[in-house]
This record gives structure tokens, C-alpha cells and sequence, in this order.
């Protein structure tokens, strides 16, 4: 915390939805303790439970990294699974391929990447099939920053 | 921040300072400090949680006493409809009501029939389109206040419309002074309420405007004078004008069952309406317009100033609801009244989480949060007075605590003082060290 940026890693676990969210959660959380802006908080929130959830569902869990300074929070979600064969058909919203085992659960509706499109200020995604899949995403706490980028 | 009035408060002398309360409050608002429970004032919503969980009834929440209808020239009883589950004596709701006007009252007005104006507003405001959904009601005061300090974003989700006991007091008073020609000030209108967190929206209601209200009795406080009012009606008064829907508020659900739509979701339970409001604030809820989120587990007929047990009350209220719906009692039409029952002050977020209002100092303290927090044993027993290792971590942060609080913490440091005290036992200044083994070991430590 000397160079003023906090520092979280969390382990998502493979195929658990009871504990799938307790990672966005544990930031939301934070958040709000340092006084966030309400809404930066929700943006923050959804965009990393997204992509915590699919690290659940396709890829058997993974690490999420978080950093909050000042003016941003970062998350980078990693995980080993099975990486996204076509990367611009998996940003349609609706588009799906989450077997009927989770979308019988109300998952998987097709909506975990546009979500976070929707929700990051800058979201990033290096995909590999059969490596795995890292996902960054970037929500500005502080409005005057986004133009730096 | 202004001075924030809670009614829920503690009888010090029954308080024996146990953690029961403290780990069901929502938000964390109590400790337990030289023996007593303390409520932090700006933290406490009002739920009544603790109320209702403490064995030694040492909470309790400020109402008005009986003898304040005195006051007032003319008084009006305007009860809540959970009154009604009380009395299973009762053969009807007009024998309630005119025991209830016998304790003292020149008028009762029914707020299930303001109830009944609400319904029809919100079903307007539900067909328009411009609203954010879900609409989450306003009914339940606790609830509002909850989302005023931990769900900021669905401030703009909460239905903006006055209460059925604003709304209510204002009829009354209106009408009174009309047909009576009574001045409305030395008209005094009374809330009788299950309800502690009513209790605040009358003294300090959450938009900051005034409340025409002018005191509330606890059911718990009138419940025993109405019982023997009940035994000595001569006459019975056409008092019940409501119809069932406006009856039907007092139970979990009943006001959402009246608005003509199946989207609706209805939570009870202070701590199963957080799990609600979170899927919300994260977008997990789909196809639902409306949400009606009430503190008390089973509504507003587990209120912690009812006296009936809850399931009972449901019981006994079907019987009225069902009269309502027999006799063919109109619901309330708003065609005749014309009020704006639209909330004209603002609900504003109370960050009490916050942990400074410096962002750099909160980024510290949160920080040290969590290094005391990895220390603390994380069995989240209370006995520190903080509710979990984690609050107390924040107490610590905050300033309110210490480490030692924690009794494992305290018996850690006990312990390494008491192996360094071990330690010195054993040495012996040289001039004075007589024993032989003592002599060997200080060769072996090197301190030839």
C-alpha cells in the first residue's frame, strides 16, 4: 500500500455458483468502504461478477487480481480453461455455450461478455484455445481519467 | 449531517450486555460497551430486529403514550390494518373499531383505505414507462432507510409516494374539518402501529417533510383497552369502509397481490431483503416491476409492537379479509380525493460504511483493516462487543477499539509475556549465581 494502490487476489473456485460472486462481492465491499462514487461501484461490481462467473461456468475457476488506486480500479481474471474459440461471435449478446446443465440454473444466458462491455470503461480479453483465457477490466473512479486512455 | 432521530432505544437497567443483539443487527450498529449495549445512532434503520431477538427486553422503541390524545380537542385513531390480526375475539372488523374509538376517540379512520390510494397511484406509475425498474416500495420504512446506507444505487427505484398513514392523516384531517368545521390544528391525529420504524417517519420523516401524524401508540401499549372495550359495545359503528385489498396490506405480499401483475416479488425478513436488494443493485432480478421488501419477517403482522404471534395474526386477518370481500366492500377510489401523495423532498445516501472521506486515508485504513482482520481468530464470537472479527477490525481502524479487546488476542499476549517472564526467571546476574546448572547454561548461551 506504499506506492498507494491496494492489493487482492482471490481464488475462484471450479463449478461452486454458491460461492461464484463472493470475489465482486469482497471489492464491492471495499468500495464502498473507501467512499467510492455509488455508481462506479455497481459498473465495478457487475463487470468483475460477469467475468468471475464465467471463469465458473467454462473454465473450471481461476485467480481474480485486483488493484484499486486513486483514480481506478483493475481486475485481471485468469483461468486455464478451455479459451474462446471466436471472440467476436462471444461478444453478441444472447450468444451462448453454456451447457443446458448451467443455463437450467438461470445461468448462462449469453450476456457475461456484453455485460462487461457494457460495464468497463476498458476491457480487454487475450484468449487462447486450450490455454485458458485472461480477462482485464478497468473501471475509472474518477471521471477526468478516461481521456488519458 | 444533521442530527438523525432513531426511535429504537435501550432500558439500560434490563440490559445485561450479552451479544444476541449485536450480531442480528443489518447494520451493525450496535456494540457492547462496559456491559451495556450501545446503538450507534446514524447506523440504526430502525428494523426492530433487535427488539424482537433481545431475552431480556431491554430494547425498546420510543411511542407515544396513550394519554397523549389528550392533548386535542378532537381525536382520531387511524390504526394500521395489522391491528385487526390482534383481536381474534373480535366478530368483525366494525366491533374493532368501534372498541378501538370507545379507548378515548371521537373518530377512527382506517389507513387500510389509504392504502387502497396508494395502490391505485402505484399502478399508474407502474404502466408508465419512464420509470426505473423495479419499483421497490416505500411501504416499509426500515427498508428505505436500509437502501438510504448500503444501496444508494436503488435510490431511484424506490417508489416515491407518501405512506398509507400520511396519506391517511391527511384525509382525515381534511375531512374532519370540513364536515365538523373543526380547526385542523386542534385536531390530533394517532397512528396505531406495530411498528418501530414508523415511529421515526413521523418525527423525522425520510423526505424531510412534515408529518401531519401527530403521534403514534404502540398496538402493544392500547391492546389490553381495546380487548375490554370489546366486552362492553352497546352498539355497534359502521366504522370498516376499506375493502380486502386494503386489508391485505398487513401481510407480506398484500400490497403487491393488489397491483394486477405477476411480476411482482415479495421479501420479508430484514436479512432476506439485503439478499434481494444485492441480486437487484446487480442486476441479477430479471422481469420483475415491482418489489416489496418488508424489514419484519411475515410483514407487517410480525411487527415487534404486535402482540399476536405473527402466524396467528394471518389467521386471524383472513377471516377479516375475506368478510371485506363478502360484504362487497368498494375499494377505495382515488376519484375522490385529490392529494399530491407524491414525495417532494429528496432521499439522499448516508455513507456510514465509509471509513474516511479522504480517499488516500480510506485507501490506509482499509489496508490496516485487513492486516488486523488476517490476525483476529475469525471466529466472530462477540466478546469483543463488535459483531465479527471484521467489525471490530473496523472499529480498530476507525479509532473505537483496540486489538486487546479480543479476548484471544489479549490471551496471546498474556501468554508471550508470561514465556518472557519464563525467560528472565532463569537468568541470573553472575555474581549472585550460585547453582551449577545455571552456570553450564550460560556457557551453552555463549555468555561466558
Amino acid at each position: 500500500m506504499s506506492d498507494g494502490i491496494i492489493r487482492k487476489s482471490f481464488v475462484i473456485p471450479a463449478n461452486d455458483f454458491t460461492v461464484a460472486g463472493e470475489a465482486s462481492s469482497s471489492v464491492k465491499k471495499m468500495l464502498i468502504q473507501l467512499g467510492a462514487d455509488p455508481h462506479k461501484i455497481k459498473k465495478t461490481a457487475i463487470s468483475m461478477y460477469e467475468a468471475e462467473l464465467n471463469a465458473v461456468i467454462h473454465a473450471n475457476g481461476g485467480v481474480a487480481e485486483v488493484e484499486i488506486d486513486r483514480h481506478k480500479v483493475f481486475i485481471r481474471i485468469k483461468d486455464e480453461g478451455p479459451g474462446i474459440p471466436d471472440l467476436e461471435l462471444a461478444m453478441q449478446e444472447g450468444y451462448t455455450t453454456a451447457p443446458d446443465s448451467i443455463r437450467e440454473m438461470g445461468f448462462g444466458a449469453g450476456m457475461g461478455l456484453p455485460n462487461m462491455k457494457r460495464y468497463a470503461d476498458k476491457l480487454e480479453i487475450a484468449t487462447e484455445v486450450g490455454k485458458g483465457t485472461v480477462v482485464e477490466i478497468t473501471v475509472f473512479l474518477t471521471d477526468n481519467e478516461k481521456e488519458d486512455h | 449531517m444533521s442530527p438523525y432521530f432513531h426511535s429504537v432505544t435501550l432500558d439500560e437497567a434490563k440490559c445485561k450486555g450479552c451479544t444476541n443483539c449485536i450480531k442480528r443487527c443489518p447494520t451493525e450498529a450496535i456494540r457492547v460497551r462496559k456491559s451495556k449495549a450501545r446503538i450507534i445512532n446514524e447506523r440504526c434503520i430502525d428494523c426492530g430486529e433487535c427488539i424482537r431477538v433481545c431475552p431480556y427486553h431491554a430494547k425498546k422503541a420510543i411511542t407515544d403514550p396513550v394519554s397523549i390524545i389528550n392533548d386535542y380537542k378532537y381525536k382520531v385513531a387511524i390504526p394500521a390494518p395489522t391491528l385487526y390480526g390482534q383481536l381474534k375475539s373480535a366478530s368483525s372488523r366494525d366491533h374493532i373499531l368501534t372498541a378501538l374509538k370507545m379507548c378515548g376517540f371521537d373518530d377512527v379512520f382506517e389507513v387500510a383505505r389509504a392504502a387502497e390510494i396508494i395502490t391505485n397511484e402505484t399502478k399508474k406509475i407502474l404502466a408508465e414507462q419512464k420509470v426505473q425498474k423495479p419499483l421497490i416500495s416505500s411501504a416499509c420504512p426500515a427498508v428505505v432507510r436500509l437502501i438510504q446506507v448500503r444501496f444508494p444505487n436503488l435510490i431511484d427505484n424506490i417508489l416515491k409516494l407518501k405512506s398509507p398513514m400520511e396519506v391517511a392523516a391527511k384525509i382525515a384531517k381534511d375531512e374532519i374539518s370540513k364536515d365538523k368545521k373543526i380547526r385542523q390544528e386542534d385536531i390530533g391525529v394517532f397512528f396505531i402501529t406495530p411498528c418501530a420504524a414508523k415511529v421515526t417517519s413521523i418525527k423525522a420523516p425520510l423526505d424531510k417533510q412534515k408529518s401531519f401524524v401527530d403521534g403514534a401508540i404502540s398496538i402493544a401499549d392500547i391492546y389490553l383497552r381495546i380487548l375490554s372495550c370489546l366486552g362492553k359495545i352497546d352498539k355497534v359503528e359502521k366504522l370498516s369502509r376499506a375493502g380486502f385489498v386494503g386489508v391485505r396490506w398487513a401481510n407480506s405480499g398484500g400490497e403487491s397481490m393488489a397491483l394486477g401483475t405477476d411480476k411482482f416479488l415479495a421479501v420479508d425478513g430484514i436479512h432476506n431483503v439485503i439478499t434481494i436488494l444485492e441480486e437487484i443493485e446487480d442486476e441479477k432480478l430479471e422481469d420483475i416491476d415491482f418489489v416489496e421488501a418488508l424489514a419484519c419477517q411475515g410483514g407487517c403482522l410480525g411487527g415487534p409492537l404486535a402482540v399476536e404471534n405473527m402466524y396467528v395474526a394471518r389467521a386471524i386477518i383472513k377471516k377479516f379479509i375475506d368478510e371485506a370481500k363478502e360484504k362487497g366492500l368498494e375499494t377505495t377510489s382515488n376519484q375522490d380525493y385529490h392529494y399530491d401523495i407524491v414525495w417532494t423532498g429528496e432521499v439522499e445516501y448516508r455513507p456510514i460504511l465509509k471509513l474516511d472521506k479522504d480517499f488516500d486515508i480510506a485507501m490506509k485504513k482499509l489496508e490496516t483493516l485487513h492486516v488486523i482482520n488476517n490476525g483476529l481468530p475469525g471466529l466472530d464470537c462477540g466478546a469483543c462487543g463488535a459483531p465479527s472479527c471484521r467489525s471490530l477490525a473496523e472499529d480498530i481502524v476507525r479509532g473505537n477499539a483496540n486489538e486487546t479487546d479480543c479476548i484471544f488476542k489479549l490471551r496471546e499476549k498474556v501468554r508471550s509475556l508470561a514465556i518472557e517472564m519464563m525467560e528472565l526467571e532463569a537468568k541470573m546476574p553472575p555474581v549472585l549465581d550460585k547453582d551449577e546448572t545455571s552456570e553450564i547454561k550460560s556457557k551453552k548461551r555463549g555468555d561466558t
